[in-house]
């Protein structure tokens, strides 16, 4: 007896995503499950972007600190740093328009980010602060300076899509659609965004990120679900590029922020810290995701790392 | 798979003649499928329908235990491949590597035995030991093997041993459970299997590739050696990764001789992506992970991401609703409301035994979601909350009527003050971790 591959038959392709304008990031357009080599293709590699905030950010623990203290004054000469430890894209989160931080008008915003643009060329996400009514008055005008840089804006939830959708399309960019760890919500999301008219090989799903011990295996089980409907069971609503919002959930544990001596039982916190990012961000990847925004940079060398020793099989 | 009520019908006699005790054939066929009922039970079903139902309800990747008397480990028996069709029951077995010509064989036991962390209420630690028979030599062995029973005897343990001389003399002394030997190679599979069936020891069978193992096990299970532990040999993540998928996938699909658990050395000179191997191994599909060195962070890693593949994704986990005692807490302690999600109440609770303040614990139930979760879903409202904390009679115990509330709901304030006449509710901290200085606080100012 010899054995056979037994091979899933697939119906669908996941849109490929393409972003920037003088230097251009990839992702998406892969025919199989994640990184299932031996039956499908995969043009790009998942994305792992830098995150930046445009304002100092409050909430950053110690071993964050360290490395972005010098420079989070300053969003263009952290975008500088970032790239220099080699990022291929960056995530602006406009963190200072939350009504709890600084409450920064539109206008404001804008004029910041215009400068912005002409300052760092690299592939660029814009995130706004996860505040429905806010992101919903800032991201248009966002989305509308930067017209023509060709970006990835989010998050359109289903309390905001309508205004931060029709104005990512007016200017071209692609978008991210969050909805709350449901494949049925993140569906139907879809359906409303692409009713107005944005165009669905450019929607991004963001399924709602967690982090290792703290509701990590519910986003887990949805990602897998979600490529299992788009690519096999020929649901072309969720056949779509999927984000994770890695940092932002995992630097709020306390497992990113206990000192040793207050926890001697769970060793040095340095490694403990940017591993626990990189083992949620790793396990993400198999489950789905191909755009990842992180936070720490050894973090990120350990993911893209795993995403390189995956790929050299790649045919 | 299991067969569903319906197949069992079609396998009946369909004569509805009640003599199983039940009114018709299809009530009796849905309550075997739902186990509740042996198929037994019909005199009438033929020994081929009865044989065809056993198969079917074992599950396609053998299970089996192995380990010493008092500390058996259960591996395989696993059911789908993706969690949420079902679950993963048998949790990875995490085992450190110690070759017999360790000089510090000792020191590694040690930090063995010492790896138990607590993490909501479950004990997690590395749960065996790998003894490589790297010297090659019976007596290194035999000496580095007492050396381990002398501080553990009863950690499970996985012999790594080609010889099947020095196997056999081994196991011949071994007389504490059931240790895996390992293995068995494409040289030397006739003479482990020997062994193995000689003295009941599950085997790991070794060999480049799904194809080769393939052709080992195939035979293996002929001669009846059936608790078998396959390892492929995969060198990088990627064909750790494409080598399990398709060992699962082909089990699943009715391939016996790949439905065994599997084996996989994560070890690499790199702790950060031996890690990363170890986490890919728990994530898809490893039974047995070994590691080449023990270190607090990576464990508290590997033991999280373990709990939470293998938590039931269609049960939450649950505390009952109740006024839990944090200390001793008299009429002058704090009470501190929360919902009954068991990751919450055990991230709450041990950050108050951390301030050391004895502490009310009042855990409302919400059907098992966390405060946010619970609160979205109206589950964590003021007025139920208010209802609750009158209801519980909490205020018999307090000379106060201060409730204390979690930051991320402090919205609830000024409602909860207003169903609760008399209280004031004092929002806590956003996350547990602020607990400790905030309820120290708390009490200084009461004083
Ligand atoms: C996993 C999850 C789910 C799971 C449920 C898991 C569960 N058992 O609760 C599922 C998928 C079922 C789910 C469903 C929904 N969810 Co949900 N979910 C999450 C997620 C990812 C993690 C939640 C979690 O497990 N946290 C870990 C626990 C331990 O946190 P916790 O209970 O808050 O406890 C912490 C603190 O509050 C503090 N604490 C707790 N008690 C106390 C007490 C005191 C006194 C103090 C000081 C501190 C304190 O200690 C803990 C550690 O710091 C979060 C987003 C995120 N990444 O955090 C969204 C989130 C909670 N969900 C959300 C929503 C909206 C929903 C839904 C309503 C979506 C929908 N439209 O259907 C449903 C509602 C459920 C229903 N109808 O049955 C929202 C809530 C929005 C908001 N700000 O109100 C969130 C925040 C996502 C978001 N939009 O950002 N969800
Ligand atoms: S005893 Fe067998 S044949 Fe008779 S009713 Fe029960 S299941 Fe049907």
């Amino acid at each position: 007896m010899s054995f056979i591959i037994p091979k899933e038959i697939y119906t669908g392709r996941i849109p490929e995503i393409v972003f920037g304008k003088d230097k251009i990031a990839r992702l998406g357009g892969e025919t199989a499950l994640p990184m299932h080599f031996f039956e499908g293709d995969f043009p790009n590699k998942p994305l792992i972007a830098f995150e930046i905030q445009d304002t100092k950010p409050e909430d950053y623990p110690q071993e964050l600190a360290k490395i972005y203290s010098s420079v989070w004054d300053d969003p263009i000469r952290w975008a500088r740093f970032c790239e220099a430890l080699g990022a291929k894209a960056i995530t602006v989160r406009l963190m200072s328009i939350h009504p709890d931080s600084k409450d920064s008008k539109p206008e404001e915003v804008a004029d910041r980010l215009r400068k912005f643009l002409t300052e760092v060329d690299l592939p660029l996400i814009i995130l706004g602060s996860n505040h429905i009514e806010k992101d919903a008055e800032v991201l248009p005008v966002v989305a509308d300076v930067s017209r023509g840089y060709n970006c990835i804006v989010g998050k359109a939830q289903e309390g905001n899509y309508k205004t931060i959708a029709a104005s990512a399309m007016a200017a071209g960019h692609s978008l991210i659609a969050m909805s709350e760890l449901d494949v049925n919500l993140a569906k139907q999301l879809n359906i409303l965004i692409t009713q107005i008219g944005f165009p669905k090989e450019k929607i991004i799903i963001d399924p709602m990120c967690s982090a290792l011990g703290y509701g990590f295996e519910y986003t887990y089980s949805v990602m897998e679900r979600i490529r299992i409907a788009g690519l096999v069971q020929q649901d072309s609503m969720l056949c779509s590029p999927l984000f994770a919002d890695v940092g932002f959930y995992v630097w709020k544990t306390k497992e990113a922020q206990a000192s040793e001596e207050d926890v001697p039982q769970w060793g040095s916190l340095y490694e403990r810290s940017f591993m626990w990012e990189a083992i949620t961000a790793c396990s993400f990847l198999l489950s789905g995701a191909e755009l990842i925004v992180m936070r720490h940079p050894d973090a990120i060398r350990v993911t893209e790392r795993f995403i390189d020793d995956l790929f050299s099989l790649r045919q | 798979m299991a067969l569903t009520g319906i197949e069992i019908f079609k396998l009946l006699p369909k004569t509805n003649c009640k003599k199983c005790g039940f009114p018709t054939c299809l009530a009796f066929a849905m309550k075997v499928a739902q186990g509740q009922v042996q198929i037994e039970q019909c005199p009438d079903v033929s020994e081929e329908v009865k044989t065809k139902l056993k198969e079917a309800a074992t599950p396609p990747i053998k299970g089996f235990e192995f380990g010493s008397e008092n500390q058996r480990i259960k591996i395989g028996d696993e059911t789908v491949l993706f969690r949420h069709e079902k679950k993963f029951y048998n949790p990875t077995v995490l085992a450190l590597q110690i070759s017999d010509v360790d000089e510090n064989i000792d020191k590694k036991v040690d930090e063995v035995l010492n790896s138990q962390i607590e993490r909501v209420e479950q004990i997690l630690k590395i749960d065996a030991i790998f003894l490589k028979n790297e010297s090659g030599n019976l007596e290194v062995f035999s000496r580095a093997l007492e050396k381990i029973r002398n501080k553990a005897s009863q950690i499970p343990l996985i012999f790594g041993i080609s010889s099947p001389k020095i196997a056999s003399y081994v196991l011949e002394g071994f007389k504490n459970g059931r240790p895996i030997l390992y293995g068995a190679t494409e040289e030397n599979f006739s003479d482990i299997a020997e062994i193995a069936k000689r003295y009941n020891v599950p085997v790991g069978v070794i060999a480049k590739g799904v194809e080769k193992v393939f052709f080992i096990t195939e035979t293996l299970r002929t001669k009846g050696v059936e608790d078998l532990v396959i390892d492929t040999q995969p060198q990088t993540a990627a064909e750790l990764l494409r080598d399990n998928t398709i060992i699962r996938r082909a089990a699943l699909k009715g391939v016996k001789a790949l439905g065994y658990p599997i084996i996989t050395f994560a070890n690499r000179d790199d702790e950060f992506y031996e890690t990363v191997m170890a986490s890919v191994g728990i994530l898809k599909y490893s039974s047995i992970v070994v590691l080449s060195s023990i270190l607090k962070w990576k464990n508290l890693i590997l033991f999280t991401l373990r709990q939470n593949i293998y938590s039931d994704p269609q049960i939450p986990m649950q505390v009952r609703q109740d006024i839990y005692k944090v200390g001793n807490p008299d009429g002058n302690s704090p009470l501190i409301i929360t919902t009954n999600f068991a990751l919450t109440y055990f991230l709450v609770k041990s950050e108050i035994e951390n301030s050391k303040v004895p502490t009310w614990l009042a855990i409302m139930d919400c059907d098992g979601l966390s405060v946010l979760t619970a609160w979205a879903a109206g589950k964590f409202s003021a007025s139920r909350i208010a209802q609750f904390i009158k209801e519980s009679e909490v205020e018999k115990k307090l000379n106060n009527r201060e409730l204390i509330i979690p930051g991320y709901v402090a919205m609830l304030k000024a409602a909860i003050e207003d169903k609760l006449p008399g209280w004031k509710v004092i929002v806590g901290p956003k996350e547990a971790s602020g607990i400790p200085t905030f309820l120290r606080n708390y009490i200084r100012s009461k004083h």
